[in-house]
Parts: C-alpha cells; structure tokens; sequence
C-alpha cells in the first residue's frame, strides 16, 4: 500500500506522536489539564487547527471563516442524531461532508480573489451563516437557545432497532457512551487519522504544489498551471477537517450553537496557528492546547485560589502579589494570552515549534562545541 | 522497504499499547466511582459547591452580584458573619457548620452568557474540581443546557437566574430547580395591573430577545393582554447582546401600537428602553392615548442602569430589597455589611437557591443526590423574603407571591428604584404543571 507508506523518520513522528497523544489523561493530569472534557477539547480543537494550517500553512490563504465549517458541521452531527441514530459514526460523515459541501461553494467564490480580499470574503461567508443560524434558520438552529436532542426525536435507525433512549440521549458508539475519557479515545483517533492525513499531505507531490503556490502563485501561472483547483481542494479538505471537529464536538456534548460560528470562533484558529507555528505539523496542535487550557484553567482561577496558593508568604506580600497577578487570571485570562501572542509573534516568528528548534540547536552547537573543546584537550 | 514497513508498525504497536496500558488506571479509577455517586465527598472534610455565573457578556452586572450572594450564603453556611437568611428560615435543619458537618468550599466559573462556554464550565467543575452541585446562571437557554448536562452526570443544579417557563416546563430535569419565578407568573401578575392602568382597547408591541427566554415570556404576556382584549401589533425578535435597538426601535412610531413590550434583560434592556425613551416614544400619542412602555421582567440592577428612563415603567420582579419581612431584611443587612450596597433579585434568589440545597442535604443526612432531590420536592418553607414558598414536587418550581413593580418617581436613594405597586399572591399566579409539557425523568 503506497499510500501508507512513510519514511523512518516520519513514522518515528507518527509513532511518538501517537503515544503522546493516548497518554493526555497521565502527563496532562499534574498540571490540572487531565480531565475528560478538556482532553476532548484538546483533540477537537486540534484537528481544527491541523485542517485550518492545511490552507493557511501551505498555501498562505488566510480564511478568516474557518468556524463557519465547524458550526455546520456540528449543526448536521445533531440533525443527524436527532433524525438517524444516536450512533456516532453517521454523525461524523454527514457532518464532514456537508462542512466539505459548504466549503465547495465558499471556496469558490472567495477563492477568486487572495490577500486581505479573500479572507474578508470568507468572514463575510461566516458572518453571514452565523447571523441566518441566529435568525432567519431559528427552524432548523433553534436560534440563541440551541439545538439539542430530544428523547422524543424520530431517529429512524434506532427506531427500526427499538433502541430505547433515557431523558436525555448521548452520542454513542458500539454501545459505548461517547462521554468522559471513551469520548476523548473517540476524538484522539480522530485526531490521529486526521494527522496522519495531514502528514501524507505534507509529504505529497501535492503538498508541494500548494507550497509552490504559497512561494509564487504568479510564477505558477506563468508555467502553465492551472492553481485553483488545487487551492478549492485544499480549501475543501480544510473545510472539512473543521467540519470533523464540529461533529466531534456534537459528539461529545450533542448540543450545537450559534455561538460556535462566530468570527471570534474564526479568530482562535488564527491564534491557535500562528501561535504554535504556521505551516509546521505539530504547531498548531500545540497552538490549540494552549489556548484552550488558557481558556479552561487560568479562566477559573479567582482570587480566593491565589490566596490559597500563596499563603506561605507573609500577609502583606501575599496581597500584593496576588494584586499583581489576579488582572492576569480569572476573566483577565485572554489579557494573559494577549501578551503571550504578542511576544511570541515578536520574538518568535515561527511560532512555538520554532522555539523548540532554536533552543535544540542551541543546545546541540553547545554540546558539539564542548565535545570539540574535549577533544582538543585530550 | 518491508522491513521498513514492519518497524513501523512494530512502533505503531507498541506505542498503542503503551499507551492503553498507561490509560488503564484512570479507567479504573473512575468506574470506582461510578458504583458510588458522582463527586461523593465520602469521609472528606469538607464539601465543593460550583457557582457558574456570567462575568462576561450581557449579563454580566447580574452575574457578579449573584457570586457576592454565593461567597456570602457559603459564608453562613460556614458558621461565618451574621447568618443572615439563616436565622430567619423555617423549617432550616442548617447549624452553621457547614452542611453534615464538611465545611463548604467553592469554585467558580463563567458562563459567558453561552451555551458551549457555559456546559464547559460546568464540566470542568464536575469532572475536575469534584463539585457535588452546580448553581448559577442568568440566562434560560445557559440555565436549560446546563441543567441536562448536570442531569446526565448525575449533580444537582440549582437555576439562578432564569425566568423561562421551558426550565420547568418543556425542559424540566429530575436534577434541576427553580426558586425564581417565570414568565407565565409574570404575565398573570401583570395583567389586571395594565388592565388597570392603561385599560382593555390597546395595540402592543413586542420587542423580544431571540432565545427561549424572550419566546416563553412572549407568548406569555401576548395571552395575558389578548385575553384583556388587547390586540398585538407585531412581535420582532431581536439578537441577544444587541447593543444597538434603534432598527428596531423605529418601526414602532409608525406601527400604530400604543404600547411597546420589551422581552429584554440585562444590558439589552438597559440598551432597548434608553433608546426607546430617546426615540421620543414615551411623549407620544397614539390613538388618542398616551404611548407607554412595559418591561414585563424588571430588576433593580437594570433600573439603576438604565437611571431616569425607568420612571413610571410597570413590570414585574421576583424580589426587592426594600421589602420588608424579616426574612429579606436579615438578607439585606447581611449583604449590605460585607458589599456595601443592597443585593438585586439575582442575588436573593441564587443566595437561597445555595441555602435551600445545603438545607436540603442536611436533612436527608446525606449528599446522595436522590435523597437530596426527595428533600427538595414538595419543601414548604419561610423567611426567606417571599413568604410562604413550596417547591412543586411535579415540576421542581417554586411558588410563592410576585411582585409588580413600578419605576420610582422619587427615589430616596441611588438603589431605590423600585417601588412595589402590587404583591400578588401566589394563587393568582399558580397553574397546572401539565400545561407545557416535558418530563422529569429519573434519579438513578
């Protein structure tokens, strides 16, 4: 099977990338990050991310409407498991593939013009799908409340089967409930699959013509390629990574709002992406965790917390220093991660990935200088 | 190649294995749990309450004065300050020890006025910070996701603010109650005021916040004044967090309705009625009668916001401060002390809502949630600033008199605001619980 084939030093990433992954709940635990919801967070968000950088790292659109995918895609999730089944597998597929239908047809339009211009296009595209699913579509969203499941949806499939559902129904595979840690194992698969994908499409002729297009879209043109199929499609597989990651979050919690269409949603992918480093593999993963454990941890902090935490300090200093700290944690948090962004992009360009390979080189020209210096002295 | 393709999945392998086999514990774990109860506090020695709130968003002024209710109601609960509603209560199995004898501690979250943000809150309080009961909340459509949430996982949720009749109507969960009122009390208390006031030949004019909330109050008060014989011009719906009404507000001067019905909360009212009153509305005179306006759901933390526009404007509240039992004084006294300010309706109800569960605990003697949820239903109590209440066993909705309250012309005070034009009792406002629908379900 060529398509599985990978070299060695890629499938020792797929490898390591594997185990880190299933092994979330134990290394994320002391750092207060290891519980079921957020795990799923982290895996949602991070094929998010994986798809946003398939556009946005290689050929170098910028779309700003990136929610808009995860919002249909978890509007038809449960549609799905309010007209199918409570199974999850079908609210998966019709949820990646309307995001990807969507995708088409956006995709075609904004992809007529780049820059700034494309990817005010594709908020337009958003905004506009998240202001119907607030108003007009109130029928098929349910508008501010949100759409959830119902015990007495028709549910066709499990109705032949005589499946019987409790009060409020959860998303299930094989009988398993898709709440708690199966549901993040469900979500990591994905995560795995969709990298992996990402992976292939790094490494193929095609991965290469979209970062040709990235380089020189002009230059392309000139050699008689045709680019815009190839940006439509990496659009559309982008696309429908987000929808993946909004049907997983139906899954997870089958509840879909409106909320998770707005350009805010749209914004946090940038972050996620820029933040972990554009066009890298692993970046915008990393980029994901970060906000999101941001977004979940520090935002819950209170001052009380603080107290708590630094009361082997004398009285005096204790309050001064938690006056210090507490703008930067509770509803401060996104103040924390504003800072952190605008250092990073300073003094990062590349994101944290590019961090990490700074201080590895720098600890390997030390390490090669000294093994030198070693040998000049024996 | 092949061999290649062996390591690799030899790595494949063995890093799935190593990776189940390391997840194996937590899965244990867990399922220890589950035999139990969720968040048992077990032999611990004290006990984790969790306090969603909005500290973000259109709510948020209401949100922070419901945390000030939660700190200070944890506080008495703890034996701290001066007990206030503690005292005063009846029947109360609470001694000012904390409850069963674990001493309270809290978490807090916020809710964002969202759905998602608000169920995600929640979930790290109940799958991190181990919290037995979540309470909190101003808004119906956070109140209604949040209480299936905690319904499946088993945890009691206490609504705070939330004024919907689908929260113990359509939506009503077996591990969710309501000590606020709903719009459906709010439109049989309001009516014979505006029949009153403003007589049986009107044309209204709804402006409604587009969610569950607006839709029930709504419909709600569209029954009430049809069945007084007044007609509805129009019912527009707006977005939540709106900012700026004046597109909607327009069309109003030349709809031929003489009275405009503001279905909005929060900052949106603030926003809706300044507008409104700037727009000229109020010095109008359409059909030969003066134009007014109605905010069916009032509270003092709007009034305050919204300052001179709420002169004169009818609506109705769950609560006061300036009410006068010793229940809502001793509340009143006790708030004011540790803030310096009266609570708003908000904070009464989440501060009894905290107190009615801790209660509830120590009288089944333990915090199993079917015990607890035993205790709660059918509980008739008093002191605690409405008078005689019964939480309805068939929904889990309290009862008890609603105020109808009028803009203060002449305020004494910054904060006194609202004058209370009626007390309605609660046989006025009761109803069938079969009329919406929906089921509890089961404690399991």
């Amino acid at each position: 099977m060529k398509l599985f084939k990978l070299s060695a030093k890629d499938a020792i990433m797929m490898a390591v990338f594997i185990a880190v992954v299933l092994t979330m709940p134990i290394w994320l635990k002391p750092i207060g990050a290891g519980y079921p919801d957020l795990l799923q967070k982290f895996a949602i968000f991070g094929l998010f991310a994986i798809g946003f950088n398939i556009l946005f790292g290689l050929t170098g659109y910028l779309s700003f409407g990136h929610a808009a995918f995860l919002g249909v895609g978890s509007y038809t999730a449960v549609w799905s498991f309010k007209l199918v089944s409570m199974s999850v597998i079908p609210a998966v597929i019709f949820g990646t593939v309307l995001a990807g239908l969507f995708a088409v047809v956006i995709g075609y339009v904004s992809l007529r013009r780049t820059g700034i211009y494309f990817s005010i296009l594709t908020l337009a595209f958003a905004q506009m799908c998240y202001k119907m699913a607030y108003s007009v579509l109130t029928p098929i969203t349910n508008g501010e409340t949100g759409l959830r499941v119902l015990r007495d949806d028709p549910r066709v499939v499990d109705a032949m089967f005589g499946v019987e559902q409790n009060a409020v129904p959860v998303g299930e595979l094989f009988g398993i409930n898709m709440q708690g840690y199966p549901g993040f194992y469900f979500c990591a698969a994905m995560l795995i699959l969709g990298f992996f994908i990402a992976l292939r499409i790094f490494r193929s002729p095609f991965g290469m013509m979209l970062t040709a297009i990235k380089t020189n879209q002009t230059r392309m043109r000139y050699t008689g390629f045709n680019t815009r199929p190839y940006l439509l499609v990496a659009f559309v597989i982008s696309g429908m990574y987000a929808g993946m990651a909004g049907s997983l979050m139906a899954v997870t919690d089958p509840l879909a709002g409106a909320e998770r269409m707005q350009w805010t949603a749209s914004g946090e992918v940038v972050l996620m992406t820029i933040l972990g480093g554009v066009g890298t593999l692993v970046g915008p993963i990393l980029g994901a965790g970060i906000i999101k454990y941001f977004e979940n941890i520090f935002s819950a902090i209170n001052e009380s917390t603080l107290h708590q935490a630094f009361d082997f300090l004398p009285d005096s200093i204790d309050n001064v220093v938690v006056a210090i700290i507490s703008p930067f944690v509770g509803d401060g948090w996104h103040l924390t991660l504003g800072t952190l962004f605008v250092v990073i992009v300073i003094f990062l360009p590349g994101g944290l990935v590019d961090g990490i390979s700074r201080i590895r080189k720098r600890f390997s020209r030390k390490s090669h200088a000294s093994s030198t210096t070693g040998a000049s002295e024996g | 190649m092949s061999d290649l393709k062996f390591t690799r999945r030899g790595v494949l392998k063995s890093g799935a294995a190593l990776g189940a086999a390391g997840v194996a514990p937590s899965f244990f774990v867990r399922n220890a749990w589950a035999q139990d109860f969720t968040n048992n506090p077990g032999n611990g020695s004290s006990v984790v309450l969790g306090f969603n709130v909005p500290q973000t968003g259109a709510y948020a002024d209401e949100g922070a004065d419901e945390l000030r209710a939660y700190q200070l109601a944890v506080k008495h609960i703890n034996g701290e300050g001066d007990g206030g509603m503690l005292n005063t209560m009846t029947p109360l199995s609470l001694k000012g020890n904390g409850v069963l004898g674990k001493k309270v501690e809290y978490v807090t979250g916020d809710t964002q006025t969202k759905s998602d943000a608000a169920r995600a809150s929640a979930k790290r309080m109940i799958e991190k910070d181990g919290a037995i009961m979540i309470t909190g909340g101003s808004s119906s459509g956070v109140a209604v996701a949040v209480q299936s949430l905690c319904h499946e996982a088993g945890i009691i949720f206490m609504a705070g603010l939330t004024h919907s009749n689908d929260t113990t109507g359509k939506d009503k969960r077996k591990y969710g109650f309501r000590h606020f009122f709903n719009a459906y009390m709010s439109g049989a208390a309001l009516g014979p005021v505006l029949e009153a006031r403003y007589g049986k030949d009107r044309n209204a004019y709804h402006l409604t916040a587009d969610y569950t909330w607006g839709w029930t109050q709504e419909e709600s008060i569209k029954n009430t004044t049809e069945a007084l014989g007044w007609k509805t011009t129009a019912a527009v719906r707006t977005p939540l967090g709106a900012g700026d009404f004046s597109q909607y507000i327009t069309p109003v001067l030349n709809s031929g309705a003489d009275v405009l019905i503001l279905n909005h909360y929060g900052k949106d009212m603030i926003n809706s009625l300044t507008q409104a009153v700037q727009f000229g509305l109020r010095d109008k005179q359409v059909n030969g009668k003066n134009f007014v306006i109605v905010v069916p759901l009032f509270s003092r933390l709007m009034a305050q916001g919204a300052g001179e526009n709420i002169k004169g404007i009818l609506g109705t509240t769950n609560w006061n401060w300036s009410l006068t039992d010793a229940g809502s004084q001793a509340f009143v006294k006790s708030f004011g002390a540790e803030y310096g300010f009266p609570p708003s309706q908000a904070a009464h109800t989440c501060y009894t809502q905290a107190l009615l569960y801790a209660n509830a605990c120590e009288t089944a003697g333990t915090f199993y949630p079917c015990e607890v949820i035993n205790a709660l239903e059918g509980f008739k109590f008093d002191g605690a600033g409405n008078g005689p209440t019964e939480y309805r066993a068939a929904d889990h909705q309290c009862f008890k008199d609603v105020l109808v309250v009028e803009g203060n012309e002449n305020p004494s005070s910054q904060f006194d605001l609202l004058q209370v034009v009626q007390v309605v009792p609660r046989a006025q406002v009761e109803y069938d619980p079969a009329i919406f629908g929906g089921e509890l379900g089961t404690c399991s």
